[in-house]
């Protein structure tokens, strides 16, 4: 079996794929790519189906070799994409010889970059997934300089991608949509003000379990405490400090704080792909 | 049962619902029920179905709306009598807070084995970490609450009490809750299928070893 061997492992780089989901009641997360379109593209392009896995870097990249020529590509947060040195194209598959270094650089917009090989990462599956859950533990330890992943067989031809979806990175700040509820009532009337009215901004304390925000906070009018429920992906969870929490795909599966609202996972690409500083406001609407 | 059995359901972003009971008994007869009715194809197509203290949560529906008022006007049926043999963990009482647990409930700790021993348990919830179950079946008046300063690791195995629960944590990891003792039973493994020893709805006993 081909494999790569990994040069430089980056600040946080794992494998990913599209989560286990239907794990929730025994306390596993869905887990997954946090950018799924970006992860769904790099698959296209290097004639993957959807479920194979890539890798998701942070913010510096990653550099691996393939111990055979393998087609791969680059998604996500737009970065310069080097093999041996000279530039390739990022957004595109590209011909990676035997031996030779694919460089991802570091974002130079967005946070999280997806490395897709044909054939995908085929580390062996956990409970049907071969993401690395960072909550659970579940998965493939993220990588480090020296370690080696197997690669899978190529399925099919690579796409020839001439225009492809992108959506762009988040600019001038993130905008999210919050559905209300289950527990909006737990909160003074002005919080759907406050979050409409933003000042938020992504807390450098964010990871794959949450984004933390940094700013204003809600003020709860119920006291008690609230019994351990079911928690979704894109819930926004309000810890003791009032500061929103949108939880991503390594949220725990229960959680003790009220949910005041649910981010629609559409709008969870661009929230994965904010960096720590990035304006935030929701938007919030009336289930 | 009053009419205090009818559910109440509260919407969850756009594809969950959040349906809430009034005591922790209800909340299990209710996930019971669903599973039952999904078994039957009584549900619409549903990817997680996730019980909590007094919740069952519907993730992954198409038309949440609909079931959501379906499952408002019906009562919850009392959980039925369990058959079948329970789960047994064998369990050696010597957790490093046997003694504080002992002078709460007023026993020694051979006393505290027995009790504990004694009861049967049922995973009301799962959480916290893949294969914890949230066991309910402690009289109330053995109670105890969760240390004032959790560990920062406590070893897999261990069986602990907080609240209203009983549990045994499935690998090492920090946590808060008086430990009375630890089983050599693997609670997870992910090459086994069922990964997860216990999960909502499983009866336990625990027996006292050496």
């Amino acid at each position: 079996m081909s494999g790569l061997s990994v040069v430089r492992a980056g600040a946080l780089t794992t494998v990913q794929d599209l989560g286990r989901p239907g794990h929730a009641h025994l306390g596993v997360g869905r887990s997954g790519a946090l950018d799924g379109p970006a992860h769904r593209l790099a698959n296209r392009l290097t004639g993957n189906p959807a479920d194979l896995a890539t890798l998701e870097t942070t913010l510096d990249g990653c550099a691996v070799r393939p111990d055979t020529a393998v087609t791969a590509a680059v998604t996500g947060a737009p970065c310069p994409v080097r093999i041996d040195g000279r530039p390739v194209a990022w957004g595109a598959a590209v011909r990676v010889p035997a031996g030779s270094v694919l460089d991802v650089g570091r974002a130079t917009g967005g946070l999280r970059s997806y490395v897709a090989f044909a054939g995908g990462v085929a580390v062996p599956p956990v409970l049907g997934s071969r993401s690395r859950d960072l909550l659970s533990g579940l998965g493939p330890e993220p990588l480090a300089a020296g370690h080696t992943l197997p690669l899978g067989a190529p399925r099919g031809p690579s796409t020839g991608a001439d225009a492809f979806p992108w959506p762009a990175p988040p600019v001038t700040g993130l905008v999210l949509p919050l559905v209300l509820g289950p527990r909006d009532d737990w909160f003074a009337d002005d919080a759907p003000r406050v979050l409409a009215r933003g000042g938020f901004t992504v807390s450098s304390a964010s990871n794959r379990i949450g984004l933390r925000t940094d700013g204003p906070s809600l003020t709860r009018v119920e006291d008690g405490e609230l019994p351990s429920e079911g928690m979704v992906l894109g819930a926004v969870q309000v810890p003791p400090d009032g500061r929103p929490v949108v939880f991503l795909a390594d949220h725990p599966t229960t959680g003790g704080y009220p949910v005041i609202g649910v981010v629609p996972e559409a709008a969870l690409a661009a929230a994965a792909q904010a960096v720590p500083g990035t304006p935030v406001r929701f938007v919030p609407v009336r289930a | 049962m009053s009419a205090a059995a009818e559910p109440r359901v509260l919407p969850v972003g756009r594809h969950a619902l959040l349906v809430e009971v009034d005591t922790a008994e209800r909340a299990q007869a209710l996930h019971a029920e669903l599973l039952r009715r999904r078994a039957a194809g009584e549900l619409p197509p549903v990817r997680e179905i996730v019980p909590a203290a007094r919740t069952v949560l519907l993730d992954g529906l198409d038309d949440p709306g609909a079931l959501a008022a379906d499952l408002a006007g019906r009562p919850v049926p009392p959980l039925a009598t369990a058959d079948g043999e329970p789960v047994v963990l064998p369990v050696r009482y010597d957790g490093p807070d046997l003694a504080e647990v002992a002078a709460l409930w007023g026993v020694d700790g051979d006393e505290v084995a027995r009790i504990h021993s004694g009861l049967e348990f049922r995973v009301a919830f799962c959480g916290f970490a893949p294969g914890f179950g949230y066991l309910t079946g402690l009289p109330e008046r053995l109670r105890v609450p969760r240390r004032a300063t959790p560990r920062t690791a406590v070893p897999a195995g261990s069986v602990g009490l907080a609240g209203p629960y009983t549990g045994v944590y499935p690998r090492s990891s920090p946590g808060g809750w008086q430990l009375i003792g630890r089983t050599d039973a693997v609670l997870w493994d992910t090459g086994r299928e069922p990964a997860a020893l216990l999960a909502p709805g499983t009866r336990v006993r625990f027996e006292v070893c050496g």
